[in-house]
Parts: C-alpha cells; sequence; structure tokens
C-alpha cells in the first residue's frame, strides 16, 4: 500500500505531537503537577520569606510588594525548569513501551518520535507559565510592559523552553531507568536559586557569584527582569539567546543520536 | 551468496549476531516462500526474538547477505520498514490512547488521508470485534484484546510480510484459537507470515515450513512432516501387571526383534516396543504375548509428533524447555 519510502518530517510530526496532546488530556494531573510546583515555590518566597528578602533589595519601597516584582521572572524559569523535568520523564516512559518499536520499524520520519515530544511539552509549558503569571498577577505582580515587552518575555520565554527541553528529552533518553529520567534534571531546579533567580547576585561570595554570573539562567532572568520592569539589559538579551540557541542545538543533537542508535547496543 | 528464489520473501544466508561475548545467531540461512507461513521454533533463549528484531530492522545484524521483501536489509531498509509489519512479543499498542486512537495513529503515519483511514480503522475494529472497545483506553483491555488490537495496528498499513513474535504466549485456548483464525485468514489473503513460537503444536498447526532454532543455530528445517520423518519411528509401550509379567514377555519380544532395544522400566513394569502402530502390527504383536499367555494390561501407540523431534535433535526433553521460561 506505502508504495514510496520518501518519508514525511512534517505530516509524521504532526500527528505525533497531537498523540502527545491526547497523552496530556488522559493524563492531566502530570500538567498541574508541574504548574502548581513553581506555584507553591512562588507563595513560599512572596508570604514566607518576600518580607524580609524584599527590605535587602535595597531599592525604594521594599517590603513584600517589591520583592514579588523581583522574584517572578526566577519562578518563571522555574516553572520552564519543571516543565523540563516533566518531558524527561515523559520520554523516558514512552522509551519503555512496546509502541516505539513499533514505530522504529515503520517507515516514518524517525526524528517525528522526538518532536512530537518536544512541540507537545512546549505547549503544556506554555499553559503552565500562563498560569503562573496569572496567580501572580493575582497576589500583587505589577509589571510595567507595554505589548511588545510583553512580546518580547513570549519569544524569550519560548525559546528558552523550546532548548531546555530538547535538552531533557536527551536526559530523558540517557536514562536507564524512569527513576534516573526524574533525578537528572534535577540541577536544573536549582540554577534559579545560584543565579540571580531569587537574590541580587552581588550578594553571594565571590566564588559563587562568578559561577552566578555566568550561567545561562541568569541573563535569561536578567532579560525577563529587563523587559518587565525597564531594567537596562545591556548585551545580557543576545547572551541569553545564545545560551538558548547552543542548549537547543546540542540537546537535539544528542537526543538525535541517541534514539538513532541501535537499541541493541544499550 | 545464495541467489534467492524469485518468489522469496526472505532470504539470509550467513545471518550472524552477538552481544558482546555471547554469539546469539550463528550463521542462519533460510528461505522464506512469499504466500506462506513460516514457523521458528525454538526454546526461550534460543535466539527467535533476536532474528525477528533483526529482519524487522529493529536491530542490525553483524554479518549476512539478507534480503527482506525483496530489498536489502542492509543498504535499503526504509524500504523493507515499507512493505513490513511487525507484531511483537511485547504489546505494541500506546496503553494510554484508546483502541481507535491507536489504529488512526496508525493510518496518519502510513499518511491514508482522513477518509481512507476512518474506513479502514473502521473495517479493523470489526474485523478484530473490538468495536464495543473502540472507545476505551488500551490500558483497560484484556490480554487477548490487547493482542488484537496490536496485529490490527499491524495491518492498518496492508503490509505484504507480517513478523509476529510469539503471537499467542500469555493467551488462553480460546484467545489462542481466535489468534490462529486470523493468521490463516491473513495468508489466504495471501500475506507473507514469518512466526515464532515455543509451542510445537502451534507450528505444527499453522506453518507451511519449519525451523528449530537452538543456541542460535537452525538445527533442522522442512515441513512438519518432514521433520517427523527425521526420528525414528513411532512405539507401543506395554504395561504389565507383575514382573513375571514383564520378564516372560521381554523373554518372547527379544526372540521377534533381536536388533532392537526394548525400552524396559522395571519399577513402571513397561516396556517400550518399536513399532508403525498398524493394527496388523499391534495383532501379530498381542498374539505373540497371548501365545506365552502373558496377560498385558495396558496399551497405548504412540506416533512421534514434533516433541520427539525436539527431543532427539536437541537431546532435551521440550518439558525441560517449557521451564526455561
Amino acid at each position: 500500500m506505502t508504495a514510496t519510502t520518501r518519508t514525511r518530517p512534517l505530516s509524521d510530526s504532526a500527528t505525533m505531537v497531537r498523540r502527545q496532546f491526547l497523552h496530556m488530556l488522559r493524563y492531566p494531573s502530570l500538567t498541574l503537577m508541574l504548574a502548581g510546583m513553581p506555584i507553591v515555590m512562588l507563595l513560599l518566597f512572596v508570604y514566607v520569606f518576600g518580607g524580609t528578602l524584599g527590605n535587602g533589595l535595597g531599592g525604594a519601597g521594599g517590603g513584600r510588594e517589591a520583592y514579588i516584582n523581583y522574584v517572578v521572572p526566577g519562578i518563571l524559569l522555574m516553572t520552564v525548569a519543571s516543565a523540563a523535568q516533566g518531558t524527561a520523564i515523559a520520554v523516558a516512559m514512552d522509551m519503555t513501551e512496546g509502541i516505539i518499536a513499533r514505530f522504529r520499524t515503520m517507515n516514518i520520519a524517525r526524528v517525528s518520535v522526538l518532536t512530537g515530544h518536544v512541540i507537545g511539552s512546549l505547549g503544556q509549558t506554555l499553559v503552565s507559565i500562563v498560569i503562573v503569571i496569572g496567580v501572580a498577577l493575582l497576589i500583587g505582580f505589577r509589571p510595567d510592559a507595554g505589548p511588545m515587552a510583553w512580546l518580547g518575555v513570549a519569544g524569550m520565554l519560548a525559546l528558552f523552553t523550546f532548548a531546555l527541553i530538547w535538552l531533557s528529552t536527551a536526559l530523558g533518553l540517557v536514562a536507564k531507568s524512569v527513576e534516573t529520567a526524574s533525578n537528572t534534571p534535577m540541577p536544573l531546579m536549582l540554577l534559579p536559586f545560584f543565579g540571580s533567580g531569587f537574590v541580587p547576585t552581588d550578594s553571594m561570595p565571590t566564588a559563587l557569584r562568578w559561577f552566578a554570573d555566568y550561567q545561562p539562567f541568569t541573563p535569561i532572568t536578567e532579560t525577563l527582569r529587563g523587559l518587565l520592569f525597564g531594567t537596562p539589559i545591556g548585551n545580557d538579551a543576545a547572551i541569553a539567546v545564545a545560551w538558548c540557541a547552543v542548549i537547543a542545538l546540542a540537546g537535539y543533537l544528542w537526543a538525535k543520536q541517541l534514539f538513532n542508535r541501535d537499541p541493541s547496543a544499550t | 551468496m545464495t541467489h534467492p528464489t524469485k518468489r522469496a520473501a526472505i532470504s539470509t544466508a550467513g545471518l550472524r549476531k552477538s552481544y558482546g561475548d555471547h554469539l546469539v545467531l550463528d550463521g542462519i540461512d533460510l528461505q522464506v516462500r512469499e504466500g506462506t507461513i513460516f514457523a521458528l521454533l525454538g526454546p526461550n533463549g534460543a535466539g527467535k526474538t533476536t532474528m525477528v528484531q533483526i529482519l524487522s530492522t529493529l536491530i542490525k545484524a553483524d554479518a549476512g547477505d539478507i534480503r527482506v521483501a525483496g530489498h536489502d536489509l542492509a543498504t535499503d531498509p526504509d524500504a523493507v520498514r515499507a512493505a513490513i509489519g511487525v507484531t511483537g512479543q511485547y504489546s505494541a499498542v500506546d496503553r494510554l490512547l484508546t483502541g481507535e486512537e491507536n489504529l488512526r495513529l496508525m493510518a496518519d503515519l502510513h499518511h491514508l488521508g482522513r477518509g481512507r483511514g476512518r474506513r479502514r480503522v473502521a473495517e479493523l475494529l470489526e474485523r478484530f470485534d473490538l468495536t464495543d472497545a473502540a472507545k476505551k483506553p488500551a490500558a483497560t483491555y484484556s490480554g487477548g484484546m490487547a493482542r488484537r488490537l496490536d496485529l490490527a495496528m499491524t495491518l492498518v498499513g496492508s503490509p505484504r510480510l507480517i513478523f509476529l513474535d510469539e503471537p499467542t504466549t500469555g493467551l488462553d485456548p480460546s484467545g489462542r484459537r481466535t489468534m490462529w483464525r486470523i493468521i490463516r485468514d491473513l495468508v489466504a489473503s495471501g500475506v507473507t507470515i514469518f512466526l515464532t513460537t515455543q509451542y510445537l503444536g502451534e507450528a505444527d498447526e499453522l506453518a507451511d515450513r519449519i525451523a528449530l532454532l537452538d543456541h542460535g543455530r537452525l538445527i533442522a528445517e522442512g515441513t512438519a512432516e518432514e521433520l517427523k520423518r527425521l526420528i525414528p519411528g513411532g512405539h507401543v509401550r506395554l504395561r504389565f501387571a507383575d514382573e513375571r509379567g514383564l520378564t516372560t514377555a521381554e523373554g518372547v519380544l527379544r526372540d521377534v526383534f533381536p536388533l532392537e532395544p526394548l525400552g524396559l522400566d522395571a519399577a513402571e513394569l513397561t516396556l517400550r516396543v518399536a513399532s508403525d502402530g498398524s493394527v496388523k502390527a499391534l495383532r501379530d504383536l498381542l498374539g505373540r504375548l497371548d501365545d506365552a499367555a502373558v496377560d498385558v494390561e495396558e496399551l497405548s501407540v504412540h506416533t512421534p509428533d514434533l516433541d520427539d523431534v525436539f527431543l532427539t535433535l536437541t537431546g532435551r526433553p521440550k518439558s525441560e524447555v517449557e521451564t526455561q521460561r
């Protein structure tokens, strides 16, 4: 019946994305959990630590009102990192399913199995981000961004999500078990803390500060902050985009190589 | 280099595969003709699944000339993939999706188009008796239903050659019979089937040709009848009431069959005598024992079956093979 052996990557990827969305509909608790964790962190940092941390920011006003505006970009990156963990788990779980062996013996564009996961997770993460921003606005987050700046925020977050999801797709593939896959992306969850996500880096000891200033989460946080509040961005935006491009490309190549390896070699 | 016959669906020459130091397949040469059922029979660990994984492009062979569905496996795996369907030992369905969604997924991946895909899905649901369960997630299906859905998914693309890796393992007798009927129907429509099984009866029941795989080597290949002819003929088993009967009978039969080993089991009070099991031979045998006034308490006739073939060729009884599971 299938006369041609030419594959159709776009059509096959669209099919695999539909498959992922059906998975999310059947298993909505994962989406809720991925959005829930950052919301808990947001409430914790605003209501428990916020009063004190806000006073330490050194700006005018201070207190809880100042801190919520400071911490939301960090929480948004944490949302993305938490979604990336979900992707790694979903990929690792999927690889244990017999249907993947079926896909491998079919004349389809192989990478579509991965792009299905990546685009599916991207959609899921953007939903989580909207929910987190919604909750933040409800509890007093007051950015002064215009429509263009919001567009920039959306673009920056989408790019970062795309990059981190390709990386965690590879982490999900390289993991020997679902348990490992849920642990390896953990450092990604911690990186917002070792950057400018929760407190300014100039309050840190020198060695830590050096790390915090140069790790990828910091320029992304500062770019978001600049877009939301008009603080100076400088070359942070360019550095942030470059980091995302490098992470996405490396994750993509790694994931592709892992998926194409002979399954008997593992 | 062998020249595959014109209508070979599969031909392999010198197929080898090892995992590290462990040689799994050791120089397999076989031919499967189009439109037939070929059964690869062997105990667990013999290399059956590896064989299917290689022929279905899932893993690569270390060596060998392999042609599947008219294409070279090494140089043109995509052409092979376009012509085959695989139903593996482990359920290859998406358990989060419903039966219908699983089939739709396959229809989309075969680019059947909306209308044609819908018709094909409805037709397969009907044919495999899954219409009532079409809207339920596959995770809720029984073993037999999941296996039927699995095979239905394989058929969406109308493959010419289908690999079935232990299609009935774990099914109850009625599920097994249903699967056998489906397999026969497929072959009747011109499809070639390559199946693996550890059930001798299944190979006997279904296959046009059977190959016995043991420790990565083909130890015999042929029709069920040819394989049965490979081994010594049938026998008659006689049981006596007491030891005296047994010894007398042995003396009598020793004169009749001077060269045959008489399987004597003193504990069971039985003798095993080579015989084709015909009425004439039995009458003759019983007549001689009657003349010697020996009472036979029980008599059973054994014609050779694939169990005997297996025992003879591997040196292990099939029961031992099965307990290795």
